[in-house]
């Protein structure tokens, strides 16, 4: 993927003059037809569900099976006693404090694996270095889907069913190899030069790490670490598999088997339980958007 | 650079040089700083990996460790029809989802190409149904597609282009396209945004100099965007496909592989009958026939693309 890096390099350097490029030869008409009315529908079909899911968590029970008498697509008398039954009369606050746990454990764990791994490939370059890299990178391509059964069987005999450990221990399968490729990339992108001077200087390679290379990659280690949180806060298969009792649930395996009972769904407790389950990293990744979008590229196009 | 002075050292004594040129021995170095990261992988991946290769193989419920049966877990799968209609779902869903997130996403990815308005605030919002947990955008799909009080059921009504309600999830061909759609919706946001990085590194000056040769806006399209885009749309579809054929999430959520088996994808079979029923053998087995598909997907994209880094006369 050089050649893409290469022109990444040049697209930056590049002054904003041609930013327009030769979209000023369409008439406004014609990009009304081709670029603004498709986003407008892409915008509101992708947007749409999130929606439904506020709309439905503010309804009262009446309105929500009425759709004689009230507009579904609105509201006439919003109400919070689905958020309240939900905060108040469910294990739902239990759940949103073990998925912060969990995934902030999982995430410390896996990044602070991930540094020295990402270093010790990308800049000690010992030998086999490639190999372990390209190891990495195929062992993020194990999916979680063939792994549950032997890990479960793992867990178990560990004595770990059922504990925070379970989740703790195995996210990393898949964050500290998604970590370490986004990590290498960042490395890759500090000069060797500031390296080779404080190697001069007598630093040692413990020295360099923690004072030249990992203030310098601080960016890139807040957007390992965002992916990181979001890939523990949105696991579902492990979560489903190695935790049994509801106070040790995670947000959305709680949601999912505790609120559903029988026949008569909650539905307003249900869309408010998945609101306030992605409010957390919909919040986080507001804040980091750009980190976020060109890390994930970037991790891709490595 | 103020490297600070102090980390000059004083000449060390005999036994601590020792250790200092073990520190500065790449090899040893790198072995420890590997090793955190190596110890986790191998116990928690590589191990399990093998593990389930040999649980396959064997007798194991939850709660007794198996006996070697040999390939009899494969043999019975062999002549088991939901096995096969599993395998079929899975390839029709990885499929069609796929080629539908492609097109949609590429399509998308070319108008946030274009140059808008409030570009960085779209591309903001056109991820966020990447970002949310699949399991909760999943459960709102639950509702959409709810038998009574569809909200697509009851939009279509009323602009009077169907008469009765639909059944999205009750119905086999229905179900199908049903949690088609909803992975289609998740999964358009990573392909559009990561074609869109790659689309934003083809220079201006090759469309300006296609254009001066005359080039219509579709050779445009056909000779510049797609040959330079190749690379990366290889790298995004091997992801997707990878992603879409191991789904679990949303299946689960959906129609837990309903009605009759019509959407049980090969990982929800393997929690089926490996977790819920308890046969960890046999669930293992399914887990392990998801692998040769896998690695025909990882082959497939990586030839693919060392083919094109070599006509693009790229090294490495």
């Amino acid at each position: 993927m050089a050649v893409i890096k290469e022109a990444a390099t040049k697209k930056t350097k590049r002054p904003e003059l041609d930013e327009g490029g030769m979209g000023y030869l369409q008439s406004l008409p014609r990009r009304v037809v081709t670029v603004y009315l498709p986003l407008l529908v892409f915008v509101i079909v992708l947007l749409f569900p999130f929606y439904w899911m506020t709309i439905t968590a503010v309804k009262p029970n009446l309105e929500m099976t009425d759709y004689a008498n009230f507009n579904p697509f609105w509201v006439v008398h919003p109400t919070l006693e689905h958020i309240r039954y939900l905060l108040f009369d469910t294990s739902y606050p239990g759940w949103l404090l073990n998925t912060i746990i969990i995934s902030t454990a999982a995430t410390f764990l896996s990044l602070l694996a991930a540094v020295f791994a990402a270093y010790a490939i990308e800049r000690l370059r010992f030998s086999g270095a490639r190999q372990v890299g390209l190891a990495v990178f195929l062992a993020y391509l194990v999916p979680p889907s063939i792994l549950f059964i032997p890990l479960s069987v793992m867990v178990f005999n560990l004595g770990l069913y059922d504990t925070p450990f379970a989740l703790i221990l195995t996210y990393p399968t898949f964050l500290v190899p998604f970590c370490t490729w986004l990590l290498m990339g960042y490395f890759r992108s500090i000069p060797f030069e500031l390296e080779e001077c404080a190697l001069i200087d007598g630093a040692s390679r413990w020295q360099i790490l923690t004072k030249i290379v990992l203030p310098l990659s601080v960016p890139g280690l807040i957007s390992a670490g965002i992916f990181a949180f979001t890939l523990s806060w949105n696991e579902f298969i492990y979560a489903l598999t190695f935790i049994q009792s509801s106070e040790n649930k995670t947000v959305p395996v709680g949601v999912l088997t505790e609120l559903v009972r029988s026949d008569v769904y909650e539905w307003g407790a249900l869309m408010a339980g998945a609101l306030i389950g992605s409010l957390p990293v919909v919040v986080l990744y507001s804040f980091f958007v750009e980190h976020y979008v060109s890390s994930m590229t970037g991790a891709v196009k490595e | 650079m103020a490297v600070p002075t102090a980390a000059v050292q004083p000449r060390p004594s005999i036994p601590s040089r020792i250790l200092s040129s073990w520190a500065e021995s790449r090899n040893a170095l790198g072995f420890g700083f590997m090793l955190p990261a190596a110890a986790l992988l191998l116990v928690f991946l590589t191990y399990p990996l093998g593990l389930g290769v040999w649980l396959g193989f064997t007798d194991a419920r939850i709660g007794r460790p198996g006996i070697f049966i040999g390939t009899e877990n494969y043999q019975y799968l062999w002549d088991d029809a939901v096995f096969w209609l599993s395998v079929f779902n899975t390839l029709l869903y990885t499929i069609s989802a796929s080629i539908l997130k492609f097109a949609l996403g590429l399509w998308l990815a070319l108008i946030l190409n274009q140059n808008l308005p409030f570009k960085s605030f779209f591309r903001a919002i056109v991820l966020l149904p990447w970002v949310v947990p699949t399991v909760l955008s999943a459960i709102a799909f639950w509702w959409i597609y709810d038998s009574q009080f569809s909200i697509l059921s009851w939009a279509l009504m009323e602009m009077g282009l169907i008469d009765h309600r639909i059944n999205f999830l009750g119905d086999p061909e229905n179900a199908r396209a049903s949690v088609i759609a909803a992975n289609v919706w998740r999964g358009i946001p990573f392909v559009a945004i990561t074609l869109l990085a790659g689309l934003q590194t083809i220079p201006q000056s090759l469309y300006e100099a296609a254009t001066l040769d005359g080039a219509s806006r579709w050779q445009l399209f056909r000779y510049v965007t797609l040959p330079l885009l190749t690379p990366i749309i290889a790298i995004t579809m091997t992801f997707s496909v990878l992603f879409t054929f191991t789904d679990f999430q949303l299946i689960y959520v959906l129609t837990r592989g309903g009605p009759v088996n019509a959407t049980h994808l090969m990982a929800t079979l393997s929690f089926q009958r490996g977790i819920s029923g308890g046969q960890l053998g046999e669930g293992a087995a399914i887990a392990v026939a998801m692998i040769p598909f896998l690695l025909a997907a990882i082959l497939f994209s990586y030839f693919g693309l060392q083919r094109r880094k070599w006509q693009q006369g790229g090294g490495d």
